[in-house]
């Protein structure tokens, strides 16, 4: 199977980038080289086998329920592009 | 030109022989002097400084701890407070962190001093160091060859003795194959041993710090402070650490070693063969044995590595929206297009090449053929070093299947990059800690084999590798360039 200039597209707006014409015929090329990589684990039988999602199979640890951290929004905003009275400017989105 | 080891400028701290600010000047200076290798993001003189002076009147009062007043570097992936934290990418080249990573806060807590932050490929992705905003690094032992990767640039600053020791970080062996390649110990941790807080997140199940240095026994000395739980991190093991200089000298008698017959031979570089049987003779010579072992699934290392991989930068990396921090840009027309250009622009080709593979091995349709047969395959990869691990003590591997190759010989072809990562990538996979160290040479490049534990043996794999060096001077040679 091979993946095509379409797909790549639709990808490509999945993860919200824009790619020019010529980097999605590349990266048709190396994606589809990629995945026939990747091809031996459908070869694999794993029926049976449980997915691991997690190295030590760890679970995920609780913490008391107390507070720890302060506000730090003015902090955490002193370093984006543009804000305004504590909100994060975008483009308008609403009409 | 004398090098010294981290655990020798202990020493020398101690007997007042020399004082941090001295060391730090003198390091300051050897970072300047080998500008060509590209291996510094930033150099942090002013605030290094400040450490010295802070670490020198600690002493001065007879509160010196073993660290105090040691300079080192940390990868430019730990997030640093005030000091720009870039992880080589365009996106970051404009963020200042507002907050340390724990392992920024333990090794300042410990008095050690940071001269900067060093080069590595963007994001952690890259096995040459050639995916860099800031550009290529440089291997040391040649200038025209890459020092690997991702922690590119702390493993050619070891290298080439600018600085005594570095802090990497592995994902799939991005401390291990830039020290097999640059000529130095490079130890990557059990998966949780040491924390992720403030680490910029790669593939947040495989990713783990480290130190990278000389020899064993100062990887011993770093890993004391770098180790530990964190309560920030979710995934930190709450459990003590040992003190790992105290085995160091633990003689190898009776120690079984694994050999996977099939690593060898075919597909591994003869020097590299060489260099590892001559290696086994000296092991041997020390007590140890050697047992063959088998890793059936190996083969489905790289695919399941590169799907999981992937899959958990494309979710990490969604964060870059150019809303929040990073890079914006510039006139939006709508949200769409400030998400997608900024994303487009700020990030390189392997990051995106990544992100797309990831977004579609996630996506609908797609996820059970790939992910989650991933996830599968991931824990036969990791039941087989279990079943070895009822015979062995410890596995014992090439780190790379070839020396260091030239800069842009493989930049073209992810794929080819990638099966580069053949020996060291499983490791990640099963959360296993592993040491590189330097056992020969192939020319005038040196070259690493690696010992693979299973979890929370970073002791036993440090008195091994220290053992090794104690017999063998291969981690003494430095390149022509630092003499």
């Amino acid at each position: 199977m091979s993946i095509t200039k379409e797909e790549v597209g639709k990808i490509a707006h999945l993860a919200r980038l824009a790619l020019s014409e010529e980097e999605t015929l590349a990266y048709a090329t190396q994606l589809d080289n990629i995945v026939k990589l990747v091809t031996v684990l459908q070869n694999t039988n794993t029926d049976q086998i449980k997915p691991m999602a997690h190295p030590l199979d760890a679970k995920q640890r609780l913490r008391p329920d107390a507070i720890t951290e302060g506000n730090e929004r003015d902090m955490m905003q002193a370093i984006a592009p543009a804000t305004e009275m504590g909100l994060y400017l975008v483009p308008q989105v609403i009409e | 030109m004398t090098h010294y080891t981290l655990a020798d400028y202990q020493q020398q701290l101690a007997a007042k022989q020399i004082s941090s600010l001295e060391l730090t000047e003198f390091f300051l200076k050897q970072i300047k002097a080998q500008e060509q290798l590209n291996s510094f993001i930033t150099v942090c003189d002013d605030v290094a400084r400040e450490q010295a002076k802070q670490a020198d009147s600690q002493r001065a009062q007879g509160k010196a701890g073993p660290l105090t007043g040691l300079p080192f570097a940390h990868k430019d992936i730990f997030c640093t407070q005030g000091i720009k934290t870039s992880c080589a990418s365009k996106m970051l080249d404009n963020f200042i962190a507002p907050y340390n990573a724990t392992l920024v806060d333990k090794m300042a807590a410990a008095g050690m001093v940071m001269l900067g932050k060093t080069n590595m490929d963007e994001f952690a992705m890259g096995s040459s160091n050639e995916n860099s905003f800031y550009g290529a690094v440089k291997n040391p032992w040649d200038l025209d060859y890459v020092p690997g990767g991702s922690s590119g640039g702390s493993a050619a600053a070891v290298a080439a003795r600018i600085v005594p020791a570095a802090t990497g970080t592995d994902t799939g062996g991005s401390i291990r194959q830039p020290a097999a390649f640059c000529g130095i110990t490079g130890l990557k941790p059990t998966y949780g041993r040491t924390s992720r807080y403030g680490m910029i997140a790669f593939a947040s199940s495989l990713d783990q710090a480290g130190p990278m240095t000389q020899t064993a026994q100062d990887a011993a000395i770093l890993l004391n402070t770098m180790a530990g739980f964190d309560p920030r991190d979710s995934t930190s093991l709450d459990v003590p650490v040992p003190d790992y200089t105290a085995n160091l000298n633990d003689s190898l008698k009776g120690l079984r070693i694994g050999i996977v017959p099939g690593f060898f031979g075919n597909g591994l570089h003869a020097d590299i063969q060489a260099a590892i049987d001559n290696s086994k003779k000296v092991l041997e010579q020390l007590g140890a044995t050697f047992v063959e072992i088998d890793l059936p699934h190996h083969e489905l290392a790289i695919p399941t590595y590169y799907v999981i991989a992937s899959a958990e930068c494309s979710s990490n990396l969604a964060r870059y929206d150019g809303v929040r921090y990073g890079y914006r840009a510039a006139k939006p027309e709508n949200l769409l297009d400030l998400y997608q250009r900024s994303r487009s622009e700020a990030f390189g080709s392997e990051v995106k090449r990544r992100i797309m593979l990831g977004t579609y091995v996630l996506s609908s349709g797609y996820y059970d053929a790939y992910y989650i047969k991933a996830q599968k395959a991931r824990r036969l990869l990791s039941e087989d070093f279990q079943n070895a691990f009822k015979n062995v003590d410890v596995i014992l591997s090439p780190t790379t299947p070839d020396p260091a190759f030239k800069i842009a010989e493989k930049s073209n072809d992810p794929v080819k990059m990638y099966l580069s990562d053949i020996y060291t990538i499983a490791v990640n996979m099963a959360g296993l800690p592993a040491i590189n160290i330097p056992c020969g040479f192939s020319g005038k490049l040196p070259v690493g084999m690696q010992f693979i534990g299973n979890h929370l043996t970073e002791s036993k794999l440090l008195n091994i590798a220290h053992q090794f060096q104690q017999h063998t001077d291969h981690h003494q040679k430095a390149p022509e360039i630092s003499l």
